[in-house]
């Protein structure tokens, strides 16, 4: 028997898939972690001096500070050119920048504002408020809100007592809760609104800066944004709506007192066509203005306004402000606002000293990030520390040299400034580093990681097409052994690679191994398949039609990848999957009666013309695709919205009974949801009765016939705790709050038991012994079976060709002992849905409870795709049930999607169910492996289910062979002996086949689920700066990436099922034997 | 003989081709804010309405399939009572697959039973005309083997047509380009 080969093989495969996964993911997510320090006052890292009261770290320069954020405010947008005959309407608008900086060059200063992408208006603010680069992947972030965690400038000025006044953008609201004092939020959403926020910020400005009840005050407007994206920037409605920006920034500045610094910033630009989001040189060029009424520079302005980073925007404010800079920045001070008002000595003194408080911070953040995380590369961080040590001993030992006066002014002023630099270069160094780890793709290493999973779907497809021919592992094998060891060899001899690299490697080469020897044994193989049937008589026609007979299905799932490169149709997935289900039920269906396999055969005599010429399977057929038809419409009653799509309400089965008023409404859904977990389980008990399984007195047997019911009754008593008020006396409540933690972990117990006991004893036959029997006894059989005797003599037939047929295999002539064996004929299956339900129970449990109804509509439509199978297999009359067609494996896969869809959830993040990690848990978790399996397991319910699941493709049409069909092959052969049903026993007559047709099942599910993945990867790639990657595609890839990981383990797991069910099969008869 | 039945399958063709147009291109004139890409009930009946006069207009014109023996008054309505009876149902067949395919069940359900209608006018209603209320003939014109005559390939191929088409124009729905976000920034 060919077991491991089996298991080896896929788990290869899947290798393959996880290396390129892996590599993809590191070039395309760009992670980081949020550390939950936050800067104080004390430990200051300045040296320890007399402040005054209101500062920290250095001396507090201003009391207040006016912080306007115009959204969009391109660097072109500010900046003022006299000599430009005919300005463009977004041009030579702001004259007052204009005016201010050329009158009182002391006081106002034009920059240029550089962001980082992504130049989306969320990211920027969080760059501006935390100084850090904002990736997509904010390790450590509360993903089911938006609320900003990590240290920032607003959480540091509330900490230390200062009063923020916000207005505008209604961003602001979700990002900071709770931050300000006073807020006026306006709604942002609708980006054809030119007006709402920009006259709703000026209804309020002026009489809030006259009012003086505050430290920091934000006006963010978003007209000039939203007129870039309605009309674009060259349209004379941006030039009024500059020019609105013009007269208000006029009318604050006379409003401004002597201690308040005034800042007038973009988040972001623009490009030609008014949008923004990705990384071109419009959008990331904003502009900065500066201003006070206080002399602010020593110096003119420079010829070319300067190049700020928008980081370094956090740490300026802290230390003018007088609070601490956040701990996460890695922003630089700009150093001109830090010259004091003394001599030029004093000044760079003071700017050191600012440096040194800045790259100090910078240097305490970096060793806590390289604890806390390792992707920031080591030998970086060596070098960033010891420029920091170098810079930080040059300035303690010239502070020193200062003091005592030893220094000539000139030398003196050449140190300063060559100590300066030093801090500069540190502080560049280590933002560089930063930047390149987190705000940077890996374009190579996408592609590399894409075009590893290309060539993994392709190896899959080959393979399953080539797993008939049975010389095929011994040759494999070895090229794939060879591959590997070629692999390691070569990222063993590069160097110091990481992990990432050496997998991808090694999967490169195995993978070349394997494409070159399935290359070399072409001619072989063909001629081979020259023998069974011959090539040359089959026409061209037919070949044609061999090729396209997957072409249907495969089409199905081309669309599907398809629709993963519009952001319309990932959002609308959730109607996509049934659409495109129903879609190939209709076409599976279609075709069959397209080629006349729903009509009557070609052999039968011609109907009279009245009477419908059917065949007596298809109106069942017909009744299945229609049950299956409701299916996919009835699981639409149970999804979960996203906040792109208006106007949907989620469906009220999400929310806990808890949460109902109507203790009417509330008994019924209760009562509902109980019944579905009884239907469930007694449907599992039918089916294990008909097919006579549960005569056995086994331990997995006794366990199905009272733990499920144990399960089940722990289930609906959870169910009743949990919906029960919470308004109980004080002695219930500690009781009720017992039974919360006792009730899921029971069925947690008892599903493991359950599962353990699958394990140990998977064969659920009844073998009784029968020493009168002579012989083989054949009986005529009447008709379906009536009851439970009939059934268990029919089953008894069964084991009677099994022992005949080892007997006269292994030794002639022996005389043995009659055994009737009951249920052998569906022992794989047994096995296989007590897994299922097992693993259903577990999965309902971590489900809010009238999701009951959601798993009960699949275990139901994965019963009518089955009987779907094996009816389109059946009219099809198909002579090889061992191979699984592309349509159920299709259907299979799109099935899971919408499932996916209809236990409540979306491929992002706020809509995961976080309250799945705490059934059967009180207090906090220990470790975050557990509730990370819990939340996996709530997400990835169907998936799950549907890998576990995937062997019953191969299983069913053996299962569901029926007398009738043998009957009809004995009207052509009155000779022979009655044949008996084998059922599941026929695939144990070929074992090689079996464990191919399984291989080849699993090569083909993988390459279905690799083809998704892959469109998820190429569109992951494709649109990496689309505006929408961050809300749409990227979480897409991250689910689907994360699905792949579970379906791959989950189907490694069933079909390891199934093999080790073969085995017990296998020990079961050779117990058998001595007697 | 196969010559004139080419030329009159072609003049089926193309009247029903200009009556499409001239319905689609005419209601702009007489009725207020329509649009082709809308949904819009009164011009899908009348949509409705023209495909089936032109159809019957059609049948009775160009008799595709001419009937050898004589019926009876009695028998030609029994006939007709027939077609009525199979169209309607189809209606009510197509609307079901529509909504089991997911149209709403409650709301827009005047405008998923035109879209039904309209649906069965262009592949039920041919089919009534071409070969009558015969559920067997219609079993044996769809499949692979059961065209007999150009009007048989004519009708598998406009119904199936018919049908890929109102498939197709799924496709569309969530493109919702009204969206204020879809083309513009994520402020969110
Ligand atoms: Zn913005
Ligand atoms: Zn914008």
């Amino acid at each position: 028997m060919r077991r491991c080969p089996v298991l080896l093989f896929l788990a290869w495969a899947g290798f393959l898939f996880l290396a390129g996964l892996w590599l993809f993911a590191s070039g395309f997510l760009l992670l980081r972690v949020e550390l939950p320090q936050h800067s104080a006052c004390t430990p200051s890292p300045a040296p320890a001096t007399a402040l005054a009261m209101g500062s920290c770290w250095l001396p507090r320069r201003f009391a207040r500070a006016v912080l306007v954020l115009v959204d969009a405010l391109a660097f072109e947008f500010a900046r003022f050119e006299e000599a430009r005959p005919r300005p463009r309407p977004y041009e030579n608008k702001l004259g007052a920048l204009h005016h201010l900086a050329a009158t009182q060059p002391h006081h106002a200063r034009l920059y240029r504002f550089r962001a980082d992408p992504p130049t989306t208006t969320m990211q920027r603010i969080k760059g501006l408020t935390t100084g850090s680069l904002p990736t997509f992947v904010d390790v450590g972030s509360n993903f089911a809100s938006y609320a900003i965690r990590e240290d920032n400038l607003l959480a540091q000025l509330v900490h230390n007592g200062r009063r923020v006044v916000f207005m505008g953008d209604d961003t602001w609201g979700g990002l900071f809760p709770k931050m300000f004092s006073r807020s006026y939020f306006f709604p942002s959403f609708n980006v054809k609104d030119l007006h709402t926020v920009d006259d709703g910020i000026l209804q309020h400005l002026y009489s809030t800066v006259d009012g003086g009840d505050w430290d920091l005050l934000i006006a963010h407007f978003l007209g000039v944004d939203h007129c870039g994206h309605k009309h674009g920037p060259d349209h004379p409605e941006m030039a009024k709506k500059l020019t609105q920006m013009n007269e208000m920034i006029s009318s604050l500045v006379d409003h401004l007192e002597n201690d308040t610094l005034l800042l007038v910033a973009g988040d972001h630009g623009m490009t030609d066509t008014g949008d923004h989001g990705g990384d071109s040189e419009k959008e990331v060029n904003a502009a900065l203005f500066v201003y006070s009424k206080t002399p602010l520079f020593r110096a003119g302005p420079p010829k070319e306004p300067e190049t700020v980073p928008q980081v370094n925007l956090v740490p300026t404010l802290a230390l003018l402000l007088g609070v601490p800079i956040p701990y996460s920045s890695i922003g630089e001070v700009m150093a001109d606002l830090f010259e004091g008002d003394g001599d030029a000595v004093t000044a760079a003194l003071s700017q050191l000293a600012a440096y040194h408080v800045n790259a100090k911070q910078v240097d305490r953040f970096l060793d806590s990030y390289a604890l806390a995380a390792q992707d920031l590369p080591g030998n970086r961080l060596q070098q960033l520390k010891e420029l920091f040590t170098a810079a930080a001993e040059e300035h303690a030992q010239l502070l020193a040299q200062v003091q005592e006066g030893l220094l000539a002014l000139p030398e003196l002023e050449a140190q300063l400034g060559r100590l300066r630099s030093h801090f500069q270069h540190y502080l560049r160094e280590a933002r560089a580093v930063c930047t390149t780890s987190w705000a940077r793709f890996h374009p190579f290493r996408m592609v590399a990681g894409c075009a590893l999973i290309a060539a993994s779907c392709l190896l899959c497809y080959i393979a399953s097409e080539l797993a008939s021919a049975l010389d095929f592992y011994h040759h494999c094998f070895y090229s794939l052994f060879g591959g590997l060891l070629a692999g390691a060899l070569l990222g063993w001899a590069h160097g110091d690679l990481d992990p990432i690299l050496v997998a991808s490697w090694v999967a490169a080469a195995s993978q070349l191994g394997f494409f070159w020897h399935s290359w070399s044994q072409r001619p072989r193989r063909i001629h081979l398949a020259s023998v069974r049937p011959p090539v040359a008589s089959m026409g061209l026609w037919q070949r044609l039609r061999a090729w396209l007979e997957p072409a249907l299905p495969l089409g199905i799932l081309a669309l599907r990848c398809g629709a993963m490169f519009s952001d319309s149709f990932v959002i609308a997935e959730s109607r996509v999957v049934p659409f495109l289900l129903a879609s190939l039920a209709m076409l599976w269906v279609g075709k069959l009666h397209w080629d006349g396999q729903l009509s009557t055969p070609p052999d039968a005599p011609k109907q009279p013309p009245g009477s419908l010429s059917c065949h007596k399977e298809s109106r069942p057929l017909l009744g299945l695709l229609a049950a299956l038809l409701v299916c996919l419409r009835l699981s639409s009653l149970f999804h979960q919205c996203r906040d792109e799509v208006l106007h949907c309400q989620p469906s009220p089965c999400l929310a806990p009974l808890s949460s109902l008023r109507s203790p009417q409404v509330k008994n019924l859904c209760y009562l509902l949801c109980v019944a579905s977990l009884v239907g469930l389980v007694y449907a599992v008990r039918r089916w294990l009765r008909h097919y006579g399984n549960l005569n056995s007195t086994s331990p997995l047997v006794l366990f199905v016939r009272w733990g499920f019911p144990l399960i089940a009754f722990c289930i609906a008593c959870y169910w009743a705790v949990t919906s029960g008020t919470e308004d109980t006396l004080g002695k219930l409540q500690e009781l009720v709050q017992a039974a919360l933690v006792a009730f899921p972990r029971a069925v947690y117990g008892l599903v493991a038991t359950g599962l353990l006991l699958v394990l140990w004893k998977p064969v659920t036959v009844f073998a009784q012994d029968n020493r009168a029997a002579a012989g083989p006894i054949v009986t005529p059989y009447q008709g379906a079976p009536s009851s439970q005797a009939d059934l268990l003599h029919v089953i008894s037939q069964i084991y009677r060709r099994m022992q005949e047929s080892l007997n006269s295999r292994l030794e002639g002539g022996s005389r043995w002992a009659a055994v009737a064996a009951y249920g052998l004929g569906s022992v794989y299956s047994a096995a296989l849905i007590i897994t299922l339900t097992l693993l259903g129970f577990f999965l309902l449990l971590l489900h809010s409870e009238r999701m009951s109804l959601s798993f009960l509509l699949l275990f139901l439509e994965a019963f009518i795709l089955l009987r779907l199978h094996v009816s389109a297999m059946s009219l099809a009359g198909e002579a090889e049930p061992f191979v699984v067609p592309w349509n159920a494996v299709i259907a299979w896969v799109l099935a899971t999607a919408q499932f996916f869809y209809s236990t409540g959830h979306q491929p992002i993040f706020p809509a995961i169910h976080w309250n799945a990690a705490f059934v059967g848990f009180h207090e906090d978790h220990t470790t975050h492996l557990v509730p990370a399996l819990l939340v996996a397991a709530n997400t990835f319910a169907s998936h799950i289910l549907f890998a576990v699941g995937c062997p019953l493709l191969l299983l069913w049409p053996f299962l569901c062979e029926t007398r009738g069909s043998r009957r009809k092959r004995l009207k052509k052969d009155p000779q022979d002996e009655e044949q008996e049903p084998l059922m599941e026993m026929r695939l144990r007559e070929a074992p090689e086949r079996f464990s191919a047709m399984l291989l080849q099942l699993g090569l083909k599910y993988l390459f279905v689920l690799g083809m998704q993945l892959l469109a998820c990867v190429c569109t992951a790639m494709i649109l990496r700066r689309h505006l929408m990657v961050w809300k749409v595609f990227a979480p897409k890839f991250l689910f689907e990436a994360l699905g792949f990981v579970v379906s791959f383990v989950c189907l490694l797991l069933g079909i390891s099922l199934v093999l080790h069910v073969d085995c017990a099969v296998s020990a079961w008869y050779r117990q058998l034997e001595p007697r | 003989m196969k010559d004139t039945e080419i030329k009159k399958l072609l003049f089926a063709h193309v009247f029903c081709v200009v009556s499409i147009i001239l319905s689609t291109v005419i209601p702009s004139f007489f009725l207020e804010n329509f649009s082709v890409l809308g949904t819009h009930l009164t011009w899908l009946c009348i949509c409705s309405a023209c495909v089936t006069t032109v159809n019957i207009f059609l049948y009775i014109i160009v008799k595709p399939n001419p009937s050898s023996k004589r019926s009876s008054f009695a028998h030609k309505i029994s006939r007709f009572l027939k077609c009525c009876i199979y169209f309607f149902m189809s209606c009510i067949v197509f609307h079901g697959i529509t909504v089991l395919y997911g149209a709403p069940l409650i709301q827009s359900v005047l405008e998923t039973f035109l879209f039904a209608v309209l649906l069965s006018t262009f592949t039920t209603l041919n089919c009534l005309c071409m070969l009558g209320p015969n559920i067997q003939a219609w079993i044996r014109v769809f499949s692979k083997n059961g065209a007999m005559s150009i009007w048989d390939n004519s009708l598998q191929i406009t119904t199936m047509c018919s049908i890929v088409g109102a498939w197709l124009g799924a496709f569309p729905i969530p493109l919702d380009w009204d969206r204020p976000w879809q083309n513009f920034c994520s402020e969110v």
